[in-house]
C-alpha cells in the first residue's frame, strides 16, 4: 500500500526530496491539496499561504538541486498565528492584530524555512495563546481531527489539528503553561516543549515572556527532534535565549531506556482523572519499566501551588506586554476624539473577554498596595516550584506524569474560567521550572458522553537544556508502544 | 520675612551612541521623520529588546564620574503607562536596582568657590517619540486637536539624573547643570545640548522661611530651554512664590510651564492623581553584573573632571574663575593648554597666550587652537624667549602670528633673522637721539606740556629698531632726553 | 491576601480598557473567585525565598553598538490606523 506524500513524515520527506526521489513542489501541492479537502472542515488554519507555499518550494528544490543539505528539505509546516512571517497576515487570533501584516520573520520560523520547511498556514490559537481548547479564537473554529465535536486543546490548536489531519508534516506551537502539550495530548502527537532560553522568542508574540517557548508539533518524535535541531540555539535579537551548545536530537534517539531511572510524581495522584484514564497511564508507566527503565518515586512538594503561581506571573506579564495593542501605530483603532477614550475603546473592542481577564488580573496583581502580596509572593513560590524539580532530579533522569487532566472534550464544556485553568495542571510546574518537557501518545480512552477514542498524552520531563536525553528517551518509548498509529484521524466524511 | 528656595533638578540626558538603546536603529538627531524605526523601537508584536554595551559602559562611566556607587548586581524594568508616544505603553526603565546609585555633582561658583549636590537617583532607560500638537495654532498640548507622532527619538539611551533639592539659588542650580553638562562632555557619553533635546531639565522649587529646615510645596517648572531661561524661569518661580504666600495665598503642587517671552511659569496641570506605574522586572532582559574588574579598569580610566580641573587651574596655577571656565568649555584646548604649562612651567604666561592671543587667532581664522601649526612645545619656547628678555612682547605677538601660519620653532627664527632684543644702552641711545633729530617739530610739542607724544616717540623708536629695542630702555632713554 | 473585592474599574482604567457595568459586574466575580484560588499561595512558606524573575541564568546580554537596518518608512505608515504626511496620527492628547 503506497502511503500519500502528506501522510509521511518529515524526516522521510526530507530525505525524498534530498535524494531527488521527490521534489519540495510536489510535496507542497499535495499538502495545498489536503488543505483544500479537509480545512472547512477542521479549521486549522486562520490563512492558508498557497502562494507563499508554491514559491517556497520552488526555492527549496533549487537549493537542492545547487547541492545545500537542507536537513527539512520540502516539509509541510503549520505556523502558529503568533509567530511573524514578513509579508503575511499574523493575527494572534484577535481583532486586535486580524488584519496586520508581520513587516519581519520571527528567528524560529526563519531558521526552520532556511532548513528548507514550506510554510503551508498559519494556524488557529487561543486568542494571545491564552486559553487550553482554541475556543478562545476570536477569529475562527479549530476542531479536533479525531472527533470534530471536541475541541483540539490549545493554545497552540490550530498548529496540532492542522498536522493530525495531515494538513502539515510539522507545526511549530508555543508553550506558556502547556500550550503545546496539552494539543498535542487531545490530537494523538508529539509536542515538545524545550528548555526556556533554547529557542528565540523573537517575532513571537508575547504572553508571558518568562515562560513563553516555541517548539515543534509532530506525528513522531524523530520530526520532533529535526525541527528542535534546526531552530535551537542562541539568537542575538533574542536576550533571553541561552549562549550554549546544542546537543542534536535527531542523532541521539535511543532504542531503549536502559539505565535511566524515571520518577513519578508522588502528588500526581491519576485515580482523580477516573478509572480509565488511571489504567491507561498505569500501563504507560509500566512500558517505561519494561523499555528498561527503573521507575522510582518523586517528591514535588510545592508542585499543587503550580497554577496558582502561574495565574499570577502569566498575567502580570501579559497586562504589561499587551499594552502595546492601542491602535496608534498597528492594527484595530476605534476611533475617538481624545486619545485616552481611543486606547479604551480600541481595547475595549479589540481584546475578547478572556485576554480582558488575564490584563484585568495581571494589572491587579502588580498594581500598588498588590504587588508583594500577589507578584512578588508568586515569584517566590516559583523558586520552590524550580527547587523541588532540582531536588527531584537529584535522584531520577526523567520525571513522567499526564500531560493534560482529561481527553479533548466538547465544546462548550468548560465554562468556568478556573476550570479551565485545571487542564494545564500537570504542565504548568514544567512551565514555571523553565524545563523540557514533552507529551508522547500514551493510549486510547473514549471519554463519557463519546462515540470514539480519544488519544492521551504521557508527559516526560527532564532536567534544563536536556533535550537531546528527553526526545531520546520519548524515541524509544514511542517505538515500543506505537499507540499514535493504533487510530487515524476521523475526517472520513470530509475527505475524498 | 526672608525666604530661603529649595530647588531640585531633574535631568533627561540622552547618550551619545551609534544605535539606539535595545536595537540597531541609529541614534541621531534631524533625520527625516520616522526613517529610524524598526520593530523593537516601534514595539511591534514580537519584537524584543537586546541592550547597547556602549550606553552601558556610558552610563557606568558617569556614575563614576558622579561618585556613584557601581552594585554589582542590576535590572532593567518596566514601567508601565499609556501615552502615544511610547510604542510599548511601557517605558524600559531601572527602579530599585540601577546600574549606578547615588553619587554628586561637585559644581564651582563665581567666586571660585566649590559646592556639591548629591544625587537622589541616577539611572538608565529608554527616551519616548515625539508628539507635535497640532490643530491649536500656536503648537501645544492645550487646545490640540489632534498629534502627530515621529518615533525615531523613541528607544534612544536616556539617563535619568534626580538631584537632591539641596541647591538653594538660580546661579547655584546653572552652576550645577553647567558642571553636569562639562562632565558628561568631557566623558564623551553625550552632547548634552539642550537646543536639540540631548538634555532635557525641570526644576523642582518650593521656598521656606530662612532657617527653616521644613520643606514647603513645591512646583515643577518645565519647558525651558536653555541654562539662561533656567535660570529666569526659577527666579521668577521663587518671586511668584514668595508674592503669593506673602499676600496670604497658598503655594498648590502643580506642573508649571515656563513661558520664555512673558518671562514667567504658568500652570500646566495640577498634581492629577498618583500614577500606579506597576514597575516589575522586564522579564524579556536579563540582569546586569558587571565584572569588578571591568568597573575599576573605567574607573581608573577617567579624565581629569571639569571640577578636577577648575581647582587645579584656580588652585594651583593661579587662573581667575573666568579663565578656568574658559578652559573647562574646551576640552581640546584645555589639553593644549597643559602642553603648553607643561614644557614652560609659567602657568601666567601660558594663560596669557593661550588665551589671549592664540584664542584670538583661532577666532579670526576659524582654526582651532589645537588643530592650529603652533604646537604648544614652540609656544613654551616663545614664553622662554619673552622671560629671558631675549625679546620683547611685540616681537613675541608677531612670532605667534608666524608660528600660526606655519613657521616652525620661534627660537630658530629669532636667530635666523636676528630679532633678539636690543638692551644695548649705546645701541639704543642711537636709535633715540635719530629719532628725536628727525622729530623736531614733536619734541617742541612735548616741551610744550604735549607730554603724550611720547607714545608717537616711543613708537618711531620702536620701528627705527625694526622692534628690537628693549621698550622699556626706550621709554627710559627717552625721558631722560626729553627732559635734559 | 485581600480578595474579598476588587476595584475593576480602577484597574480596567488602568489598562485602558473600557468595561460595561455589566461587564464590571461578571469580571469582578469571575476575578474575585480567581484570586481565592490564587490565595493558596500564602500557605506557602516564602520568608527566606529569593524571587524569580526568570529561569535562564544568564547574565550581562548586551549587543555591539552597531547600526541595523531600518524597516521602510511607507511599510511602516502602511500598517498605521491612521497617519498624515510621514507621521503618525492620533487623536487629542489629554494630559494625564
Amino acid at each position: 500500500m503506497s502511503e500519500s506524500i502528506f501522510e509521511r513524515s518529515a524526516a522521510d520527506i526530507a530525505s525524498a526530496v534530498m535524494s531527488g526521489s521527490l521534489s519540495a513542489a510536489d510535496v507542497t501541492e499535495a499538502s495545498l491539496a489536503r488543505v483544500d479537502a479537509v480545512d472547512d472542515a477542521v479549521g486549522a488554519y486562520l490563512t492558508r499561504l498557497h502562494g507563499v507555499a508554491r514559491g517556497r518550494a520552488t526555492a527549496v528544490d533549487a537549493r537542492v538541486r545547487a547541492g545545500e543539505r537542507l536537513p527539512l528539505a520540502g516539509v509541510p509546516l503549520a505556523v502558529k498565528d503568533n509567530m511573524c512571517l514578513t509579508g503575511t497576515r499574523t493575527t494572534a487570533a484577535s481583532k486586535i492584530l486580524e488584519h496586520w501584516v508581520a513587516p519581519y520573520t520571527a528567528t524560529a520560523v526563519a531558521r526552520l524555512l532556511d532548513a528548507g520547511c514550506v510554510p503551508i498556514g498559519k494556524a488557529n490559537l487561543d486568542e494571545f495563546a491564552m486559553g487550553s481548547s482554541c475556543e478562545n479564537s476570536a477569529l475562527g473554529v479549530t476542531r479536533n481531527p479525531y472527533d470534530l465535536a471536541r475541541v483540539p486543546g490549545g493554545s497552540s490548536g490550530g498548529s496540532a489539528a492542522a498536522v493530525a489531519a495531515l494538513e502539515a508534516a510539522v507545526a511549530v506551537g508555543s508553550d506558556t503553561g502547556g500550550s503545546i502539550r496539552e494539543p498535542a495530548a487531545f490530537c494523538n502527537l508529539v509536542g515538545f516543549k524545550p528548555t526556556y532560553g533554547r529557542v528565540s522568542r523573537y517575532g513571537l508574540i508575547a504572553f508571558a515572556s518568562s515562560l513563553d517557548q516555541i517548539g515543534p508539533l509532530t506525528r513522531t518524535v524523530e520530526d520532533a527532534a529535526l525541527v528542535y535541531d534546526a531552530m535551537a540555539g542562541f539568537d542575538p535579537m533574542d536576550a533571553t535565549t541561552v549562549d550554549r551548545v546544542v546537543e542534536p536530537a535527531a542523532t541521539a534517539l535511543r532504542e531503549d531506556l536502559r539505565g535511566l531511572r524515571v520518577g513519578l510524581v508522588r502528588q500526581f495522584d491519576t485515580s482523580v482523572l477516573g478509572p480509565d484514564i488511571q489504567a491507561a497511564y498505569k500501563k504507560a508507566y509500566d512500558d517505561l519499566a519494561a523499555c528498561g527503565a527503573e521507575i522510582v518515586e518523586v517528591s514535588l512538594p510545592t508542585a499543587d501551588y503550580g497554577l496558582a503561581t502561574y495565574y499570577l506571573i502569566a498575567p502580570a506579564e501579559c497586562s504589561s506586554n499587551l499594552s502595546r495593542f492601542d491602535g496608534v501605530r498597528y492594527g484595530l483603532r476605534v476611533d475617538a476624539p481624545d486619545v485616552q477614550a481611543m486606547y479604551e475603546k480600541t481595547r475595549a473592542a479589540g481584546f475578547g473577554p478572556e485576554v480582558k481577564r488575564r490584563i484585568l488580573i495581571g494589572t491587579h496583581a502588580l498594581s500598588s498596595g498588590y504587588y508583594d502580596a500577589y507578584y512578588v509572593r508568586a515569584q517566590k513560590a516559583r523558586t520552590l516550584v524550580a527547587h523541588d524539580f532540582e531536588k527531584a532530579f537529584a535522584s531520577c533522569d526523567l520525571i513522567a506524569c499526564p500531560a493534560a487532566s482529561s481527553p479533548a472534550f466538547a465544546f462548550n464544556a468548560k465554562s468556568d474560567p478556573y476550570s479551565m485553568y485545571m487542564m494545564d495542571y500537570y504542565t504548568i510546574p514544567m512551565s514555571l521550572a523553565g524545563l523540557p518537557a514533552l507529551s508522547v501518545p500514551c493510549g486510547w480512552v473514549t471519554p463519557p458522553g463519546g462515540s470514539v477514542p480519544m488519544p492521551l498524552g504521557l508527559q516526560l520531563c527532564a532536567p534544563q537544556f536536556a533535550e537531546a536525553l528527553l526526545l531520546g528517551a520519548a524515541h524509544a518509548y514511542e517505538r515500543a508502544t506505537q499507540h499514535a498509529s493504533k487510530f487515524g484521524p476521523r475526517l472520513e466524511a470530509v475527505s475524498p | 520675612m526672608s525666604w530661603e528656595a529649595v530647588i531640585g533638578i531633574e535631568c533627561h540626558v540622552e547618550l551619545k551612541t551609534e544605535t539606539k538603546m535595545f536595537c540597531g536603529c541609529r541614534n541621531e538627531f534631524g533625520a527625516q521623520p520616522n526613517t529610524n524605526v524598526c520593530p523593537v523601537c516601534l514595539g511591534m508584536p514580537g519584537a524584543l529588546p537586546v541592550p547597547n554595551r556602549v550606553a552601558i559602559e556610558h552610563m557606568v562611566r558617569a556614575g563614576l564620574a558622579f561618585g556613584s556607587e557601581i552594585p554589582a548586581f542590576s535590572k532593567f524594568d518596566r514601567k508601565n503607562y499609556f501615552y502615544p508616544d511610547m510604542p510599548k505603553d511601557y517605558q524600559i526603565s531601572q527602579f530599585d536596582m540601577p546600574l549606578t546609585q547615588g553619587g554628586e555633582v561637585k559644581y564651582w561658583l563665581e567666586d571660585g568657590s566649590m559646592k556639591s549636590c548629591r544625587l537622589t537617583r541616577i539611572h538608565l532607560e529608554e527616551d519616548t517619540g515625539k508628539s507635535t500638537h497640532a490643530g491649536s495654532g500656536d503648537g501645544r498640548i492645550a487646545g490640540s486637536e489632534y498629534s502627530l507622532v515621529d518615533f525615531n527619538r523613541a528607544g534612544v539611551p536616556l539617563m535619568e539624573c534626580v538631584s537632591e533639592p539641596e541647591i538653594h539659588t538660580s546661579q547655584d542650580a546653572v552652576a550645577y547643570l553647567t558642571a553636569l553638562r562639562e562632565t558628561l562632555l568631557q566623558l564623551g557619553v553625550s552632547d548634552v545640548k539642550m537646543e536639540e533635546g540631548s538634555l532635557r531639565c525641570d526644576a523642582n522649587v518650593s521656598i521656606r522661611p530662612a532657617g527653616s529646615t521644613e520643606l514647603g510645596t513645591k512646583t515643577e517648572i518645565k519647558n525651558m530651554n536653555s541654562f539662561r531661561s533656567v535660570q529666569r524661569a526659577i527666579e521668577s518661580e521663587i518671586r511668584r512664590q514668595i508674592d503669593t504666600i506673602e499676600s496670604g495665598g497658598r503655594i498648590v503642587q502643580e506642573t508649571r510651564g515656563w513661558d520664555e517671552a512673558r518671562g514667567d511659569t504658568h500652570s500646566m496641570r495640577s498634581k492629577e492623581e498618583a500614577h500606579d506605574y506597576r514597575y516589575f522586572p522586564d522579564p524579556d532582559l536579563v540582569p546586569m553584573e558587571l565584572d569588578r574588574e571591568d568597573v575599576e579598569r573605567m574607573r581608573s580610566a577617567l579624565p581629569e573632571l571639569p571640577w578636577q580641573r577648575f581647582e587645579r587651574l584656580t588652585a594651583e596655577y593661579g587662573l581667575n574663575v573666568k579663565q578656568a571656565a574658559q578652559l573647562i568649555d574646551n576640552v581640546r584646548l584645555a589639553q593644549y593648554f597643559d602642553r603648553v604649562v607643561a614644557a614652560s612651567k609659567n602657568p601666567q604666561q601660558s594663560t596669557n597666550f593661550v588665551l589671549g592671543d592664540l584664542s584670538r587667532l583661532a577666532n579670526e581664522s576659524g582654526v582651532a587652537v589645537a588643530d592650529s601649526k603652533a604646537s604648544p612645545e614652540d609656544v613654551a619656547e616663545l614664553i622662554a624667549l619673552v622671560d629671558a628678555k631675549t625679546i620683547n612682547s611685540k616681537i613675541a605677538k608677531t612670532l605667534l602670528e608666524r608660528m600660526w601660519n606655519g613657521d616652525g620653532s620661534p627660537k630658530a627664527t629669532v636667530e635666523g633673522e636676528g630679532l633678539a632684543q636690543t638692551s644695548d644702552p649705546g645701541a639704543v641711545e642711537k636709535f633715540v637721539d635719530d629719532v628725536l633729530a628727525a622729530n623736531p617739530n614733536v619734541v617742541a610739542e612735548y616741551r610744550a606740556g604735549k607730554t603724550n607724544v611720547t607714545g608717537f616717540l616711543v613708537g618711531q623708536v620702536m620701528k627705527a629698531s625694526r622692534g628690537k629695542a628693549d621698550p622699556a630702555l626706550v621709554n627710559d632713554v627717552l625721558k631722560r632726553r626729553l627732559s635734559g | 491576601m485581600q480578595s474579598d473585592s476588587i476595584d475593576v474599574r480602577y484597574v480596567a482604567r488602568l489598562a485602558r480598557i473600557a468595561l460595561t457595568d455589566e461587564e464590571v459586574d461578571r469580571f469582578s466575580e469571575q476575578l474575585v473567585d480567581l484570586l481565592r484560588h490564587v490565595d493558596a499561595l500564602s500557605e506557602l512558606d516564602t520568608n527566606i525565598v529569593a524571587t524569580t524573575a526568570q529561569v535562564v541564568e544568564s547574565r550581562n546580554v548586551t549587543r555591539a553598538d552597531e547600526p541595523r537596518p531600518c524597516l521602510d518608512r511607507a511599510t511602516v505608515l502602511e500598517q498605521a490606523p491612521r497617519s498624515q504626511g510621514n507621521f503618525f496620527r492620533v487623536p487629542r492628547i489629554i494630559a494625564e
